[in-house]
């Protein structure tokens, strides 16, 4: 196997990837960088956020808002001091976009403009019309090429971490055009490849947000933090999954059930003013709107779609100028894959599996327990989310950390020498092994559709917005039973160009181990916070469960599952409240 | 008895193929698919040896650009219901090799695109603490639908210049070279032209066009290059009839 040498290795080349590349080599010039991904940088899932970056840049908001909304909205599972870091460098980081020319929508004087989203008592989201992902990653992308430094490999699929003397020192990962392996040493490695949510049947995430660096580090024995806590998203087209971006409620979109009510009105989010007030209604949290679709579903005052029950997204009031200048993507999108122009129709909407809370355990800095192991962004759990991230936070997330990731990488590179060569040599045969087997395997019964299909039926009955005890004993049954079965998944295509089919093989096993992950870790957590809602256990348990959990990883068995403490540090858990009696 | 539809597609797997041929299948017809779902039902159902790129679905990711009976298109944005009658022929972007089957080798797209400086240059350093850049609304609006560009390739597959002369920087490089020149924070200009006004980049566009027909997100290349054409030949001649005055 080809073994190259570098100073630090980035897994993911997506928002925190880029930005931890960009970060390193403004840090030292001198400090070589392998950015490798299973697709090139502008494909990354970045690309597909909409609505924008949250960050206190006017003068009637506050740093303090800004952190409040953010642990309030995460129902106090959020570590404090991962916040306060978090509110204070975001406007920085937004800033820096700007400067690097990120096209962030403007008010008339040339100042950026910001939009209100869900759960903020201030709007702080800056924007790029619709499309504020996009022009982020293509930002950082295009910014990227600037530095000599940073070395890509695009399209090439990390299998493992190499893993020496309790230190992390490289990659071993399979070049997709060629087939061929090769093991990149590094003296520090982040993990920046997103989040896990093809795990579920309906989803936002694109294709390729297969939990892939979440498996490398649980298997390297990192645990992973809050795995329960998966968002869904309130506003998805049913059938596809699109997103329609909380951009759009943002600037005015309602909510109305089938009988055209605004029923958010009923779950504490009123009064259900005509314009579109901060914290309340259609600006609630997500995990509160997702909720309240599920019992409008269970009172029969949904719609149905042929791709299962819907509520309705009105924009018709904001008028064809105001869509199209701050929506085109949103009306483009509808029209395209739903057959509504939202300038004359609702939308139809259901919630949607968007993203994942939890991740690979880091603590401030974006370090992981492993030694030369760094996280940033959605594969990781610093944690700023807690039990529900706020929108727009999640953006200003991948900058915040994926350049804290790259500051405390480098700083590890300088600190540490490298580790010998030969050790890496010896971890490669392993590895090259393992994936050869797939090749040879001759009586494989199982196919990766299959299985992946059984998976997302029970992840999705067990793990869904509401879950019980009995749900995910059966979904955590399943799923051991699915990780035996996936011993004989049977690769169709044996050859080495651009396979496709060996890449989804070894996609399906980071998620049914990550999968199990989630299970186990909501069945462990008995009470209901954010987004992780017990039917068993309705209410809040800060008692006993005021605590991360963290699973951890033990081959073909179940995870262990433990618990760390939340930094709490000037915000008292409380009462989440919203609507008209959250000022 | 539910409706079917036939895909005709390119096949290339170059350890056992000598060269391309198409293989047929046959699909269900859903109303509401995109062709990327049919590739998907074969890839799941049929034959899991297809090989394609994809990720969002949503035609922004920029990944599943192919030809659909002869156009370059999305397959997420190209609707079965579209090409109901007969059969669909899918092949990968014309103009690049393939790689494999529906996915081409794009090295030489991405070394074009790093070639015109698609980044911010400023000739005084600008730190953080000098805030933000004021744009006004009509100084975004000037490069704004420049930047929209997914890098998709669907037009260098559709431009006949980038089949002549596979050195043509071509449509997608030069429309964001000229949206750093446009951005009101940006002083790099310059130091593009020497790629952008080169033979190889502006003035081998015979402005036929088709760059901005199959474009995705309605982005004008042609516009860009024709505007470009126009700056350059205005700097050429400033520079020759008054000298100076490009300084």
């Amino acid at each position: 196997m080809e073994l190259i040498s570098t100073d630090i290795a980035i897994i993911g080349a997506g928002g925190a990837g880029l930005r931890a590349a960009i970060a390193v080599a403004e840090a030292d010039p001198s400090l070589n960088v392998c950015l490798i991904s299973k697709v090139y940088p502008m494909r990354s899932h970045t690309v597909a956020a909409e609505g924008g970056a949250a960050g206190v840049i006017k003068d009637n908001d506050s740093l303090e808002y800004h952190f409040h909304d953010t642990v309030a909205g995460g129902d106090w599972l959020c570590d404090q001091d991962a916040v306060e870091l978090f509110v204070t460098m975001a406007p920085r980081e937004l800033l820096q976009m700007e400067h690097w020319g990120c096209p962030w929508s403007r008010e008339p004087s040339g100042k950026v403009a910001v939009r209100p989203f869900g759960g903020m008592k201030i709007e702080r989201t800056w924007y790029a019309a619709d499309q504020s992902g996009f022009h982020m990653l293509h930002t950082l992308f295009q910014t990227s090429l600037k530095y000599p430094s940073i070395r890509r490999f695009d399209e090439f699929y990390s299998t493992d971490l190499l893993v020496e003397d309790g230190r992390c020192s490289g990659t071993v990962a399979i070049e997709m055009r060629s087939g061929r392996m090769v093991a990149i040493q590094a003296k520090a490695v982040i993990i920046a490849t997103g989040g896990c949510g093809r795990i579920f049947p309906f989803t936002t995430n694109g294709a390729i947000k297969t939990a892939d660096g979440m498996a490398l580090a649980y298997r390297a024995g990192v645990p992973l933090k809050d795995m329960e806590f998966i968002q869904y998203h309130p506003t998805g087209l049913p059938g596809t999954g699109i997103l329609i971006t909380e951009g759009s409620r943002g600037e005015g979109a309602l909510l109305r059930n089938k009988d055209g009510y605004r029923y958010l009105q009923d779950y504490n989010l009123g009064p259900p003013d005509p314009w579109p007030r901060l914290k309340a209604m259609e600006l609630g949290p997500r995990d509160r709107l997702s909720q309240a679709f599920w019992h409008e579903q269970k009172k029969g005052r949904t719609i149905s779609t042929p791709h299962g029950d819907a509520v309705l997204l009105d924009l018709r009031h904001l008028g064809e100028k105001k869509i199209n200048e701050r929506l085109p993507m949103v009306r483009e999108l509808a029209q395209s894959y739903a057959g509504v122009d939202p300038v004359h129709e609702p939308i139809p909407v259901r919630p949607v599996v968007h993203y994942t809370m939890g991740g690979i355990h880091t603590d401030i800095d974006g370090a992981t327990p492993l030694p030369g192991l760094f996280a940033a962004g959605e594969c990781a759990c610093v944690s700023i989310n807690g039990a529900n991230r706020l929108g727009s936070n999640s953006l200003t997330e991948l900058l915040v950390f994926g350049a804290r990731a790259g500051h405390s990488a480098a700083a590890f590179a300088k600190a540490n020498p490298a580790v010998s060569a030969s050790a890496a040599r010896e971890g490669t045969d392993a590895i090259q092994e393992r994936i050869r087997e797939l090749f040879v395997r001759a009586s494989g019964s199982e196919t990766v559709s299959g299985l992946r299909k059984a998976m997302h039926d029970t992840i999705e009955r067990g793990a869904g917005i509401y879950r019980s005890e009995a749900l995910l004993q059966e979904t955590c049954r399943l799923l051991a039973d699915l990780r035996l079965r996936y011993g004989k998944a049977q690769l169709q295509d044996r050859s080495n160009v651009f396979n496709t089919d060996l890449i989804q093989v070894l996609e399906l096993g980071c998620m049914l181990e990550v999968a199990e992950a989630i299970a186990h870790s909501a069945i462990q957590r008995k009470e209901s916070r954010g987004s992780h809602q017990r039917l068993d256990h309705p209410e809040r348990d800060d008692q006993n469960y005021l605590k991360h959990s963290l699973a951890t990883y033990r081959g073909g068995e179940p995870p262990a599952i433990g618990y760390c403490d939340v930094v709490i540090t000037r915000s008292k858990p409380a009462e989440r409240v919203y609507g008209g009696v959250a000022a | 008895m539910s409706e079917n539809v036939t895909l005709e597609i390119l096949r290339y797997m170059p350890e056992v193929d000598s060269e391309p041929h198409f293989q047929t299948y046959t699909i269900p017809y859903r109303d509401d698919w995109v062709v990327l779902d049919g590739l998907n039902y074969i890839k799941d159902q049929v034959d899991a040896t297809l090989s394609y790129r994809w990720s969002c679905h949503m035609a922004i990711c920029g990944s599943c650009g192919m030809m659909i009976n002869g156009e370059a298109k999305l397959a997420c944005h190209a609707f079965l219901r579209d090409y109901r009658h007969g059969v669909i022929r899918i092949e990968p972007l014309d103009h690049f090799p393939i790689e494999r089957d529906l996915v081409i080798v794009m090295d030489s797209f991405m070394e074009k695109l790093s070639s015109v400086k698609p980044y911010v240059i400023t000739q005084e350093k600008k730190s953080l603490s000098d805030g933000e850049n004021l744009q006004t609304p009509l100084q975004l609006m000037a490069f704004k639908q420049y930047t929209l560009c997914i890098n998709c390739l669907l037009c260098y597959a559709a431009c006949p210049q980038c089949g002549l002369n596979e050195k043509f920087v071509g449509p997608a490089a030069l429309a964001l070279a000229h949206r750093y020149n446009l951005d009101s924070r940006d002083d790099g200009k310059e130091q593009r032209a020497d790629v952008v006004a080169s033979n190889e980049g502006i003035w081998e566009c015979t402005f036929v066009g088709a760059c901005s027909e199959v474009c995705p997100k309605h982005v004008d290349p042609a516009a860009a290059i024709q505007q470009t054409k126009i700056s350059a030949s205005l700097d050429w001649f400033k520079a020759r009839l008054m000298p100076g005055a490009d300084r």
